[in-house]
């Protein structure tokens, strides 16, 4: 077995485990911070939850009334990508659209939610929506204009790990964590298989970051710990044919396939919601596709099964336990600091959206920092990310 | 439709246990109208083999990762459903690209493909083609004003693996950058034209085509490569 890491240098050193959009933005924190960080990821850059997500890039608006800090959470980062992403984001904007009485009687509630988070928003009558956006129900009745957008969210992954790579972190993926290096109940790294020698390697660090989203409670366990960390899972339809530039949603309380929004030339439909035990293993309900289909022809009615282009599913990681409804979780995310319970070296980061992923870095390089004493100020939101083209395979 | 047994042969490679390539066989189960063919690599990964290496992310042909060769074809297997390339009896072959680096087994690694596309500087966002959304949504005289969208392809590198000129040069700048560089001249915004042409009319460039279509016929992205490729001949004569 081969050891890497903690280096003679005085630099401190980090293991991020998870190469989807939280461990790629910390790991760029972090780098950025004077960390030597080394980033083992057990498949292929954003493989797991961030590359199969919808690609919503949030205003806040869709969760305003329900959950204002995550809305207020997510138009400030959506403004930071703005300016240091603009590659890989489509700012096109985003629709609520009333289809019926429910939808008017919300609207109020809504668009006041909206303004103490700070989100604008722009009201339009039946008639201007229709001229946006021409493919949509013809008995719309009216229409919010909120600043959602699109995002490719494996070209965010790899332009954060390109960035980070400028400052020296190492990228690992294919490397799958076996075992935590355990000296008492202190984390010191990690045993990984390399998926594609076969070999063993040892990682030491000064500080482990669990970022591995749904499967945080796996690679928790491995150090005695248990995070309330429940995969809820949520169906996605791909449909040939863009039919319309912006982010599409219901005006309405989120419920079960109220958004459609553009990608390439595609729409995507999403999205639904249930738990699950095993984030690998994810059954896609008939009834769950056949309820997009419907609930997307209800906004978009050229929308047909015929055009059907992929279905797909994926386990976010929302902070709870197994039992809390689903939607009813908080979209907020948490960084839990394992000194806690005892355990040293251990952080873990967990919920949110990748929307926020830059923010969920900030706060879990704070923590980090304040763990190991490092006196290091974060300018993930100035510095513009390197093109994903810049990423290279280790 | 009830789920029925089906055997994958997988190409293994490049790796210290792994060092002779060759082929493995997974047997998964499959409902070949709803499975795609990369949920099948998945299960044979989840419950058979975790040191499978593959690559994939969207899941719905957005992020052009999961490009493999299946029965000897270029495809997206997030997209291509097991009843529209499986007979319901014979072995399933997959393979990864050709004229491409192997990181390991399925995976490839588009480095160099990455370096060309930066070097040509076309950016991901652009405004929008009226006409393309019109014909998308079947709509006439639509204003989509200035939205601005991804561009089509998807960077899957399909086209470079069917290309028999990137089988004999590794330097060819391959169908996909020859595309991209018609796209640029075509609404070139800021980027200087003149060095586009340069960085095209060259020994491993637009001349060395041999016109065989395999690129636009494995593109799953309708860019048409080929046909931009001819495009840019006449741009590159008329210049």
């Amino acid at each position: 077995m081969t050891t890497q890491g903690r280096p003679s240098s005085p630099r401190p050193t980090a293991l991020v485990v998870g190469a989807g959009s939280t461990g790629a933005a910390t790991a760029h924190d972090l780098a950025l911070r004077g960390f030597a960080v080394t980033v083992v990821e057990r498949g292929e850059i954003a493989s797991g939850t961030t590359g199969r997500n919808h690609g919503l890039l949030h205003s806040g608006a869709r969760y305003a009334v329900k959950d204002p800090e995550a809305a207020a959470e997510c138009i400030a980062e959506r403004d930071i990508l703005a300016q240091i992403a603009p590659e890989i984001l489509e700012l096109n904007g985003g629709l609520f659209v009333a289809l019926d009485q429910a939808g008017l009687d919300y609207r109020e509630l809504f668009l006041d939610s909206c303004r103490t988070a700070g989100i604008p928003v722009r009201e339009l009558t039946a008639s201007e929506t229709l001229e946006l956006e021409p493919a949509l129900n013809p008995d719309l009745l009216c229409a919010v204009e909120v600043p959602d957008g699109v995002y490719d969210p494996l070209h965010l992954c790899l332009a954060f790990l390109a960035t980070a790579a400028r400052s020296g972190a190492r990228v690992e993926p294919y490397h799958e964590v076996e075992e935590l290096i355990l000296h008492g109940r202190s984390v010191h790294g990690a045993v990984v298989r390399d998926r594609c020698t076969g070999e063993r390697r040892r990682f030491e660090a000064d500080v482990v970051v669990n970022a591995t989203g749904p499967w945080a409670d796996r690679l928790a366990r491995m150090a005695g710990l248990d995070v309330p960390v429940t995969p809820t899972a949520g169906v996605m339809v791909a449909v040939a044919g863009r039919s319309v530039d912006r982010v599409i949603n219901r005006l309405e309380p989120p419920s079960d396939g109220d958004i459609v929004l553009p990608q390439r030339r595609t729409v995507v439909i999403g999205t639904s919601s249930w738990s699950v035990e095993d984030p690998d293993r994810i059954d896609i309900p008939e009834d769950h596709v056949e309820l997009m289909f419907r609930r997307g022809r209800e906004l978009i009615p050229r929308i047909d099964r015929a055009d059907e282009r992929g279905v797909f599913a994926v386990a976010r990681p929302l902070i709870g336990r197994p039992g809390d409804a689903g939607r009813e979780l908080s979209r907020t995310f948490e960084c839990f600091d394992h000194a806690a319970d005892g355990v040293e070296g251990f952080v873990t980061i967990s919920g949110g959206k990748t929307t926020t992923a830059r923010a969920m870095a900030e706060k879990t390089s704070d923590v980090v920092c304040a763990k190991l004493g490092v006196d290091a100020v974060c300018r993930t939101r100035e510095l513009p990310l390197a093109s994903y083209r810049e990423y290279q395979h280790a | 439709m009830p789920e029925q047994p089906i055997t994958l042969r997988v190409w293994r490679s490049a790796s210290a246990e792994r060092s002779e390539p060759r082929f493995d066989e997974f047997t998964v189960h499959t409902d070949p109208e709803r499975d795609m063919v990369l949920d099948l690599v998945e299960r044979a990964w989840a419950d058979q083999d975790r040191s499978l290496v593959f690559r994939h992310a969207c899941h719905h042909a957005s992020c052009g990762t999961c490009t493999i060769r299946v029965d000897g074809r270029e495809r997206l297997p997030c997209i291509t459903r097991v009843s529209d390339v499986w007979n319901g009896r014979a072995k399933l072959t997959l393979q990864p690209l050709r004229n491409v680096p192997i990181v390991a087994d399925l995976a490839i690694d588009p480095e160099a493909h990455m370096e060309r596309m930066a070097a040509l500087g076309l950016p991901y966002v652009r405004t929008v083609e009226r006409e393309v959304r019109a014909t998308d949504a079947g709509i006439a005289d639509a204003d989509v004003g200035a939205a601005e969208r991804f561009e089509d392809c998807l960077e899957c590198l399909a086209c470079v693996s069917a290309c028999p000129v990137a089988a004999g040069d590794p330097e060819y700048l391959g169908p996909a950058v020859l595309a991209a560089a018609d796209r640029l001249l075509e609404e070139p915004r800021e980027t200087d034209p003149a060095r586009i042409l340069a960085l095209v009319d060259s020994d491993h460039g637009v001349w060395q085509c041999r016109s065989v279509w395999a690129c636009s016929a494995v593109c799953p992205s309708d860019v048409d490569p080929a046909m931009r490729i001819m495009d840019l001949r006449r741009r590159a004569l008329m210049s």
